[in-house]
């Protein structure tokens, strides 16, 4: 048997349901190996103790039905866990302890899964680096000083350094796929409406939702069956019939029509993204699919319609953290410095960069100009979707215009930052499903990924598919443990 | 279009932020620079285009008016920063 923290989710559920393994050998191990991991920053805090216990629990009386029978999970630290401090990667929220769960990881617990802890993020999810987080960055096991991607930093780096199976992240603009594809590990951001969002510390209330991010895509399939479900606590959830993702999962795409769209290319792209696409593409072809050339016209307006939706979400969802309820408070003489002197130190700059947008574009006179012509914009781009899902299945991209690059590269051009969810971001604006799988790597043996898109609630189709490439592109992280110390 | 001093500032006091001449100055320019980058959206003639305002394509549900009372007081306080068993604790507000 391999090292036990080396294995699958698949894997790993095989060997409990054998009692080859306990719950509580599993969850020591990656404990064991978070202890010695801490160079990588993915943890703001830790359920050891209490994961210990529950995995004793549960081997004492197993109830090998479930779908994830004594699994230990860590989870992005923008999920509410009850009795369990969540901050968001935020000083705002240091100190806040949830007295409720989010609804997606209840489906974890029901499903028998145990929490490990809570990980690393960009402050409210506000980022593609994880360098905004006040509880500073992560570094990316796959090389010393690289960031993980942002926002789902922590938990990228968690799944590539084997310090949890598997985990969930959420992704407004990218932060599940592009951290996905900076650590050579497997991303879905799910449809719209698919995934609860009940429980989980707002971003962008309009493209914000949970997905599972794991080493492969079975381990995806797995994974989202659990934490995909209607919920009445949330306005926006849908109810549809789901599919048993990991059940149906296939490598058969004889016949699939995968468009391939001539837009998502930048200037100064690495060339090797452009020959991995064109590896995915002959391997599609090898499969049986069909590849349809496309066009997705305004795909280089939806970053810009991006970074005025979503901070204006972002100013209006983050209103809430006034000091008076809960987190952070600074006192002031009177109730509005309070809040001011409140906000200005519990935020970070990125935050404040947002909230500051997202005010502006709402404010008296720039509404039309900014927001209702964003709103327009965005009409037009899930249109070229719409037009695109009438001659094809599935669409298939690079998931990042680049691999992941230094601590501090990008941090003092905000700019330059927003523009590594060039191939992300118009999803989330369409409110489709979208998949990161590694794709190979670059010439300093850095992972890359490839994006599947999906129609809405056709996730089955673009796992399947990604199961399919997978197997062909036959990927290996080959990470070497340079952080770990005794 | 540019954004000066005083509307970064103005901003600031709608977002309840407090910011000192240094931090306004910077933020000055980082906004400048996304708001050229945001500019692109004017290529595009909308005149026709209805606004996306809802990504799912459903209504919003229904559900009867019911009183669930789950005696949640303690809770809701637990987090609370000034502590008081009853209430959420603000500076004065009526002189």
């Amino acid at each position: 048997m391999s090292d036990i923290t080396s294995q699958s989710l698949f894997e790993l559920i095989s060997n409990i349901k054998e009692k080859k393994l306990s719950s509580e050998e599993i969850t020591k191990a990656f404990i064991n190996r978070a202890e010695k991991s801490k160079k990588l920053n993915v943890y703001v805090t830790d359920n050891f103790e209490k994961a210990i216990d529950q995995s004793k629990k549960f081997d004492s009386n197993p109830n090998f039905d479930l779908k994830l029978p004594g699994i230990p999970i860590a989870v992005k630290d923008l999920f509410c866990t009850n009795g369990v401090r969540t901050t968001a990667g935020s000083k705002i929220l240091n100190n806040f302890v949830p007295t409720y769960e989010s609804t997606v990881t209840q489906n974890l617990w029901s499903q028998g899964a145990i929490l490990l802890g809570k990980l690393n993020c960009d402050e409210f999810a506000m980022g593609s680096s994880n360098e905004t987080s006040f509880f500073g960055n992560v570094q990316n096991p796959v090389g010393e000083n690289l960031v993980p991607g942002g926002s789902s930093g922590g938990s990228s780096a968690a799944v590539a350094a084997n310090l949890t199976p598997v985990t969930i992240g959420t992704d407004t603009g990218g932060s599940i796929r592009q951290p996905a594809s900076f650590t050579g590990t497997v991303g879905l951001k799910p449809t719209y409406g698919s995934c609860s969002r009940y429980g989980i510390v707002a971003f962008a209330s309009s493209l914000d939702q949970a997905g599972p991010m794991t080493k492969n895509v079975r381990d995806c399939s797995m994974l989202l069956e659990v934490i995909s479900s209607f919920d009445q606590k949330d306005s926006t959830s849908i109810d549809y019939k789901r599919n048993n993702y990991s059940k149906e999962l296939s490598k058969d795409i004889k016949g699939k029509k995968i468009g391939i769209p001539k837009e998502y290319r930048v200037d100064n792209m690495p060339d090797e993204i452009e020959h991995l696409w064109k590896n995915g593409i002959s391997y599609a072809k090898d499969c049986g699919a069909e590849i349809i050339d496309i066009s997705l016209p305004h795909t280089n307006y939806a970053l810009p319609t991006y970074y005025i939706v979503a901070p204006a979400e972002a100013s209006s969802n983050l209103a809430r953290y006034d000091g008076v309820k809960y987190g952070f408070r600074s006192p002031g003489q009177n109730l509005i410095e309070m809040y001011e002197k409140t906000r200005s130190e519990g935020f970070g700059d990125e935050v404040k960069r947002r909230i500051m947008i997202g005010t502006y574009v709402l404010s008296s006179g720039y509404y039309d100009a900014y927001y209702l012509k964003a709103q327009k914009v965005r009409q037009l781009i899930k249109k070229d979707f719409d037009d695109a899902f009438s001659k094809v299945d599935a669409i298939l991209t690079p998931s990042t215009p680049s691999s992941a690059f230094k601590i501090g590269e990008k941090t003092n051009d905000p700019v330059s930052m927003y523009l590594n969810d060039i191939f992300t971001v118009p999803i989330n604006l369409a409110g489709l499903p979208g998949i990161s799988i590694p794709a190979g790597k670059d010439k300093n043996n850095y992972p890359l990924g490839l994006q599947v898109i999906g129609k809405p609630f056709d996730e089955q189709n673009i796992l399947n598919i990604s199961y399919a490439l997978e197997d062909k592109i036959n990927f290996k992280n080959d990470i070497s443990d340079w952080w770990l110390s005794e | 279009m540019s954004i000066d001093l005083k509307t970064v500032k103005h901003i600031s006091k709608l977002a309840r932020i407090s910011i000192d001449d240094e931090k306004a100055n910077k933020l000055k320019g980082d906004l400048n620079n996304i708001f050229e980058f945001i500019e692109k959206l004017n290529e595009l003639n909308t005149d026709n285009v209805q606004a996306l305002t809802s990504i799912a394509e459903t209504t919003l549900r229904y559900r009867k008016d019911e009183i669930k009372s789950e005696n949640i007081r303690e809770k809701i306080l637990k987090n609370s920063p000034e502590e008081n068993k009853d209430f959420f604790v603000v500076p004065k507000v009526v002189e």
